[in-house]
């Protein structure tokens, strides 16, 4: 059983990938015999040429995509060479990992609400600096060029690459070799990018190929900040892709393929990008510039972090403050007064997206829970890790862009009679969700001293009671909160639901998302607050069982 | 013969020779393998209780009471182990650290007797309930020695159990443990690189470093 658990991993990440760009591909050529496709032509992939504005669509993923992921980037390198190690960056710590559990949605529906013409900021300085006690006419939200949609992705790759690179900290020598580079005359962030940054890169690497993937390929967000004409290439897909005419599949497929081309042309101009970067960092080195006036930098990077977490974290604030809204007038700061009506007319409308999200988050992040133990036990007990081979195989559903496989996964299964099917939906949401299970489990568990392993041999445990007596309690925080994570991508899966469930399956986030053109702030903030709540409560819950099943064991609580 | 006996065993890390040992080691008694650290002598200890990494390599016979150990998994060989650390399981309670160790032969009232009697041997009685991060550095040492003499071992693998204790306590602990594993009768296999440990323990002495 556990020998075949690698195996079983491999093929969750791997075959709805293979078989969803597989059965994208076909049907761009022509091929669907299931829609009457029989013959391979080029007439849809230049049909797509043909729609207008799709140049423009391209162009808008693909900078997206690049501008984010080195803004996002570089704030993080910042961050941390510039405050590793001080309490404050403890602090600052502190503040955003609870962010990366926020779903993407809601953080996009509270930044809208904040910066839009009508939203809370423009309620503060109106009349008083604006002059006018209207809207100003202001394309803030749906700017054609897509910067609030940038500021929304910027604000939300933070918290996921910080989180990685102070998972890859540990593994370099970070506080000594900052030392060594200070004595010889370096500033503390110098130091750091010279002595310490290169090796954090190389692991955080296939991270930021994610971000990027993600960042050209987003639909969500995109949905609710991005431009409108046109949108963003992976918003025009979905728009094709739901679209009732047949033939409309044809060419859905032939501009997945066309997004598939975006993220790659996107990921391999990085890698030219980082080769420049790379000699840049190193001739600078190798000329021994000490780059000690860093004080500024420093201060600004922090500032920028702080600013982006307030931001989100006020976002969610409004969020909430709408969704128990009363009377709520331009320019007013606050509603007149908060009244329960909006919930009471929402929640007879909810609670079946509530029951689909919270069964499929649970039933997916269970069984990702279990393939992830199963592997890293056997992984212990063979001494053989997957090495970085695996780490592709974990990576590969979350580089390849969602549009450009899971549409055609959904033809895939539309040809097995399993579309729209419950099923399907849990599969795919497994997909998304292992990755992160895996990637959340792998170091406490690999951390986790072998010798108790040893000694409960010795003391005549055999290797299943050593599993579930010794090493998953021992770990069962990192266990919980691996779990919550899994719960939290589950919860925040937009396309995937979206085109797997058919519509037969709304969850909170697709309900969100649909809501965002209607423009009913009060609706909008009673789904986004559920939709962020979810993932709170997991993680909740992930801290407090523990804390509660080891209330008496203090050795236990050190243990992260 | 009866006891813990190694022949001709050889222990190589990534094609380079570590160690190369034969002796045999009668119950009731200790022989500790002298070596800097770097010799292979955890290693040794490792290839006995069949926990070897997969970097090392061995060859040779390991022998318990004529009963040879090679191919028998870690949990079958009954070789009880102590480490550096006490490393007692966070998660249980001190008495429940105990019972895991009783074998489940051992039934009902009988257990949690056992484990009472073995707490008041190692002066810890009334410790069942305790959490063993509250303990003492000595206490919890006992309390690991406890653990490996309940669960019925044929043989002792001690890895430089006292290098960790402060110089006051070592004396008392390092007496207590090979008191109370001459009393069961055991082989033991003491690895360190104290010649002190050496002299307390009192038995043969095997130097890697020569």
């Amino acid at each position: 059983m556990l020998r075949l658990a690698p195996a079983l991993a491999i093929g969750v990440l791997l075959a709805p990938v293979a078989c969803g760009v597989l059965a994208t591909l076909l049907p761009a050529f022509g091929y669907l015999p299931a829609l009457g496709g029989r013959e391979f032509t080029f007439d849809h992939i230049a049909a797509l040429i043909d729609y207008p504005g799709i140049g423009r669509s391209v162009l808008l993923s693909l900078v997206t995509g690049l501008l984010t992921t080195a803004i996002a980037l570089a704030i993080v390198m910042t961050l941390v060479s510039g405050w590793y190690g001080t309490s404050t960056f403890a602090r600052v710590q502190h503040l955003i990992s609870p962010l990366l559990s926020v779903p993407h949605a809601a953080a996009a529906f509270g930044l809208a609400l904040l910066i839009a013409p009508s939203g809370f900021f423009f309620r503060l300085i109106s009349p008083a600096l604006t002059g006018s006690s209207r809207p100003p006419d202001l394309f803030i939200l749906n700017d054609p060029l897509g910067l609030t949609m940038m500021a929304g992705l910027v604000a939300k790759e933070i918290p996921f690459l910080l989180l990685v690179t102070l998972a890859a900290l540990p593994q370099t020598n970070a506080r000594r070799s900052g030392q060594i580079a200070q004595a010889a005359g370096y500033g503390r962030m110098s130091g750091f990018l010279f002595a310490t940054w290169p090796l954090i890169y190389k692991q955080i690497r296939l991270a930021t190929f994610a971000v990027i993937a993600y960042a050209t390929s987003v639909v969500d967000v995109a949905v609710i900040l991005g431009p409108l004409t046109p949108p963003p290439l992976s918003v025009r897909l979905t728009q094709w892709m739901a679209d009732p005419e047949i033939a409309m599949r044809f060419v859905a497929s032939a501009g997945a393929v066309l997004q598939l081309l975006v993220t790659m042309v996107a990921i391999l101009i990085w890698v030219v990008f980082e080769k420049l970067a790379g000699r840049l960092v190193a001739s600078q080195r190798n000329a021994g510039h000490r780059y000690t006036r860093e004080r500024w930098v420093r201060l600004a990077g922090l500032a920028v972090v702080l600013l982006v977490s307030g931001v989100i974290f006020f976002g969610l604030l409004l969020l909430a403050l709408w969704s128990f809204a009363g009377f709520w007038a331009f320019p007013d700061a606050l509603p007149r007064g908060f009244t329960l009506t909006n919930w009471g007319r929402v929640l007879p409308s909810l609670t079946g997206p509530l029951t689909t999200t919270l069964l499929t988050g649970f039933v997916a992040t269970l069984i990702a829970v279990c393939l992830a133990l199963a592997c890293l036990e056997r992984e212990a007990r063979t001494g053989r890790t997957g090495g970085s081979r695996a780490m592709l195989f974990i990576y590969l559903p979350l580089i390849v862009p969602q549009v450009g496989f899971v549409f055609g996964l959904q033809l895939f299964f539309l040809g097995f009679g399993l579309d729209a099917s419950w099923g399907a939906l849990v599969l795919v949401h497994l997909v998304f969700v292992l990755p992160y299970v895996f990637l959340s489990l792998s170091d406490p568990w690999r951390a986790w001293d072998p010798r108790y392993a040893s000694i409960a041999h010795g003391l005549g445990a055999n290797p299943n009671q050593t599993f579930w007596k010794i090493r998953l309690p021992m770990l069962l925080k990192p266990a919980m909160v691996a779990s919550a994570v899994g719960f939290a991508v589950s919860v925040g899966q937009y396309l995937p639901t979206l085109l797997i469930g058919g519509g037969r399956w709304p969850t909170i986030t697709t309900e969100a998302v649909a809501l965002a053109s209607g423009g009913n702030r009060r609706v909008i903030g009673v789904y986004a607050f559920v939709q962020m709540l979810l993932p709170f409560i997991g993680f909740a819950l992930a801290t407090i069982i523990p804390a509660v099943l080891f209330r008496n064991r203090n050795d236990m609580k050190a243990a992260s | 013969m009866t006891g813990l006996v190694l022949e001709d065993v050889v222990i190589d890390l990534n094609g380079r020779e570590l160690l190369r040992l034969s002796v045999s080691i009668a119950p009731g008694e200790i022989l500790t393998v002298m070596g800097s650290s770097g010799s292979g002598k955890s290693s040794l200890l490792a290839f006995v209780g069949g926990f070897l990494g997969a970097s090392f390599s061995a060859r040779g016979t390991i022998l318990l009471n004529n009963k040879q150990l090679n191919h028998q998994p870690p949990h079958e060989r009954h070789t009880g182990i102590l480490f550096q650390d006490p490393l007692l399981f966070p998660h249980m309670s001190v008495g429940e650290n105990l019972l895991f160790a009783i074998p489940s032969s051992i039934r009902g009232s009988n257990r949690r007797e056992l484990a009472e009697e073995a707490l008041g041997q190692a002066g810890l009685d009334g410790f069942f309930d305790r959490d063993p991060a509250t303990l003492s550095g000595g206490q919890k040492a006992r309390v690991a020695l406890m653990r490996v003499l309940v669960s019925q071992p044929r043989a002792l693998l001690l890895d430089e159990p006292f290098s960790k204790l402060d110089a006051g306590r070592r004396d008392q602990i390092r007496r207590f443990v090979f008191d109370e594993a001459r009393r069961q009768n055991l082989p033991i296999l003491l690895v360190t690189h104290d010649a002190a440990d050496a002299a307390a323990a009192g038995g043969k002495i095997t130097d890697l470093d020569q």
